[in-house]
């Protein structure tokens, strides 16, 4: 054996083999091509009439895009820059009349000076809603949060800061009206005094307080109209107001449509389906048109704060039916055993039943607001003047008259970064929030 | 019932509204500023420059107005309105007036209770197509597709021209001036038809105007004018007779160049009584005798508005047709100021 062996013995290895490359169609970019883009015929098939339609598309639009011009007075400069530059004929974007109006189309006609107000105004409102979103800061911090509207307010419109000053005291006047009724008359005495005292003062004591603190003490920046107003600050207002609005408004109506009070339950449904049922552009016309005839003449209320109104309750609507979809989603032994831990309606709500129901939620959520968002731009038809409402305006100076994709270009960006940064804000909370399946 | 509550309730809305109304002239002193309703944006009538300033013909008109009543052109803050908006927001007061390319008809007078105070623009349909459709009349455009703003009493005078004319054609439905332009230039339609003011404003904007034709025929009549409340002659006068001094002033010579050279008297009556320093036609209509000045300082005299905004030499480049002088065969003809 042993001779046999010392026989073979030269001609076995006495190293390991280098391990050889892989061959080249096995390996790489050449291997992830063949299995992702040409591994049957169909494939191949689909690949090459993408490939025509991508370079279609870009032989098109990269030349537009890339001969670009950006400085110039009016359209006829930028041809003539184009035609020294790319020759006559040749495709070219005039993204001067960016340049030249960007303000407008951020701003609207809000006053030059003031735009650091609008600005701080976005910063203060970012930084203000911060500690509702992410939960790692420290919940001292939601103080601050219920500030942010008033201090924003403040900052957008300006005039006498005693207004949002009186305004926001009517929240602390109805928690202590809640405090008061609870020791007095329990806990429905309670819930209507922190109703009706607020109004009351709201109605009747809080003008004459802020106009008679303004006498005492004027401080305030200067008052800036809401016509002014406009472009995508305009669409950013309107969108975030109706949005933080919208939510608690539309998971009491998710409650209500769940609720066992018939009065409640009735109103609830009732209110969902008339708003759902109505394209969001009458609410609009009839925030702008109708509510004019009705109201009494003189008493001009802020079209931009009517908007506000309507779009809130238009969202309010589909908000409380992606919630209600969550409140279904949840098993009843959820329901049974908040019950058995002796909690009440509210209790059980809180802590138990709407924590998950708005977990599954989420995504429903963010798409509704997404939408609501992106729904803005309708206020074009009731003459206000948004960044599609500004692109017409602007198409109209005869410097930019015949211009057309590239407002729309700017505008689409604008919109796509905030849609899309709400859109990475849901999928981070859902991940946080991901309990099962661990 | 519920329509009988309804209409009752425009009812008492409407009468509250024409009471409140009544004293337009004392709101618009009062809070300082004129509310002007314009258009969102018209080619050389009306849009915001890069200042955020609104500029144009019928903006010209705001301000002369505000400048004879208040004394300062810049005292106007301009209300944007749709077509859909522009009536209920003039209705309900949100504005003093409208100058916002209306077309005055019977019954926007009379139904929808406006009162038209003259007319600052005679405009009219016309139809644009490519020259080399080589098309020369409007009533060979048998089977032709057209580009036409939905909507609009464009729509309804293009049906009734074609019905006349025993021809076919097809309409492509559009929202907007801009997307017409877009959908003309690639071929979606044959023909795009307007006002001719639009259809000038928007060949001006093509890379190569002379490759289109503007056809003669203009087959609707559309006297563009502002308008005001019902029930408040006071103030319709004051955007009648301002209106009307800026057409007297360019019948007369008075520019803005020579006017504080004129207002110190001259030997024509008819000057002197416009400008104030003869007779008291000032005080007649509620305002100070240099009111005329004042509103013919705004922007120009009616000459000088249009040159400036809608002229031959800007971009819009509209010839002044029948919106010259009477005295140059055109329909402008200002009443006597005595």
């Amino acid at each position: 054996m042993s001779d046999t062996h010392a026989q073979t013995v030269r001609f076995v290895r006495d190293s390991m083999i280098e391990p050889q490359e892989p061959p080249i169609s096995e390996t790489g970019v050449i291997r992830w091509v063949r299995e992702n883009l040409f591994s049957g015929w169909l494939n191949i098939l689909l690949t090459v009439v993408s490939l025509a339609v991508i370079y279609f598309a870009l032989s098109h639009l990269l030349p537009w895009f890339l001969q670009m011009v950006w400085n110039a007075g009016s359209l006829s400069e930028c041809r003539e820059i184009r035609n020294e530059r790319y020759g006559p004929d040749a495709a070219s974007a005039c993204f001067a009349v960016i340049r030249e109006r960007w303000h407008q189309l951020l701003f609207g006609f809000y006053p030059v000076e003031a735009y650091w107000r609008a600005v701080l105004g976005f910063v203060v409102f970012l930084a203000g809603m911060s500690p509702v979103l992410f939960t790692s800061l420290p919940r001292k911090l939601l103080w601050a949060s219920a500030a942010t509207p008033f201090v924003c307010y403040a900052l957008f419109w300006g005039g006498s800061i005693w207004g949002p000053v009186a305004t926001a005291l009517g929240f602390a006047i109805g928690a202590g009206a809640y405090s008061l009724g609870f020791r007095a008359g329990g806990k429905l005495a309670a819930s209507i005094a922190a109703i009706v005292v607020p109004i009351l003062y709201w109605l009747f004591l809080a003008g004459p307080l802020a106009r008679a603190l303004t006498g005492i003490a004027p401080i305030g920046l200067p008052f800036i109209p809401s016509d002014d107003f406009g472009g995508f600050m305009l669409s950013t207002i309107i969108g975030l107001s109706a949005i933080l609005l919208s939510l608690p408004l539309g998971i009491l109506l998710a409650l209500g449509r769940q609720s066992h009070l018939f009065i409640i339950n009735k109103v609830s449904i009732g209110f969902i389906e008339i708003i759902r049922g109505v394209p969001l552009i009458v609410w609009l016309f009839t925030a702008s048109l109708l509510l004019n005839y009705f109201l009494p003449p003189g008493t001009n209320f802020d079209l931009m704060l009517r908007v506000i109104i309507m779009a809130t309750l238009f969202s309010s609507a589909y908000i409380a039916e992606v919630v209600r979809g969550g409140l279904a989603a949840l098993p009843s032994g959820q329901y049974e055993g908040a019950d058995s831990l002796g909690l009440d309606y509210w209790q059980s709500m809180r802590l138990i039943i709407l924590p998950q129901a708005l977990k599954i939620s989420i995504p429903g959520i963010v798409n509704t607001f997404i939408g609501l968002f992106k729904d803005t731009t309708l206020v074009v038809f009731i003459g206000l003047l948004d960044p599609i409402g500004l692109s017409n305006s602007i198409r109209a100076t005869t410097e930019w008259n015949g211009i057309y994709w590239e407002l729309f270009v700017f505008i689409g960006v604008l919109f796509f970064i905030c849609c899309f940064s709400m859109s990475r804000y849901s999928i981070y909370l859902e991940r946080k929030l991901q309990r099962e399946n661990r | 019932m519920t329509k009988s509550l309804f209409l009752g309730a425009l009812t008492a809305v409407g009468l509250t509204a024409g009471a409140a109304g009544a004293a337009t002239l004392d709101d618009v002193q009062a809070r300082g500023h004129l509310n002007c309703g314009v258009n969102t944006g018209l080619v050389g009538f009306a849009a915001p420059d890069s200042n955020g300033t609104w500029e144009g013909f019928d903006v010209g008109v705001c301000r002369a107005v505000a400048a004879a009543v208040l004394g300062d052109p810049m005292a106007v803050e301009f209300v944007t309105t749709t077509g859909q908006t522009r009536f209920t927001a003039l209705a309900s007061g949100e504005v003093d007036m409208l100058a916002r390319n209306t077309t005055w008809t019977f019954t926007r007078d009379n139904d929808l209770k406006f009162e038209f105070t003259g007319v600052n623009y005679y405009d009219g349909q016309g139809f644009m197509i490519p020259k080399e459709l080589g098309v020369t009349s409007a009533k060979d455009l048998d089977g032709a597709t057209v580009c036409i703003q939905t909507g609009t009493t464009t729509e309804l005078n293009l049906a009734d021209f074609f019905r006349v004319n025993n021809i076919s054609y097809e309409p492509v439905p559009i929202e907007t001036n801009a997307e017409a332009q877009q959908q003309y230039l690639a071929g979606a339609c044959d023909v795009y038809t307007t006002d001719a003011s639009g259809l000038a404003a928007t060949r001006a904007t093509f890379e190569n105007p002379q490759e289109h034709v503007i056809l003669p025929e203009i087959i609707s009549k559309e006297p563009l004018g502002p308008l005001v409340r019902h029930g408040d002659n006071e103030w319709g006068d004051i955007v009648r007779w301002t209106l009307n001094a800026l057409v007297a002033a360019e019948e007369y010579g008075i520019t803005s160049a020579n006017i504080d050279e004129l207002a110190q008297g001259t030997n024509n009556p008819e000057i002197n009584r416009i400008l104030g320093t003869e007779g008291n036609l000032g005080e007649m209509i509620g305002l100070e005798s240099d009111w005329a000045v004042n509103a013919i300082k705004a922007g120009g005299n009616y000459g000088e508005l249009f040159e400036r905004y809608i002229g031959e030499s800007t971009p819009v480049g509209l010839s002044r047709g029948l919106n010259a002088q009477w005295t140059n065969g055109g329909l402008l003809y200002a009443p006597p100021f005595r």
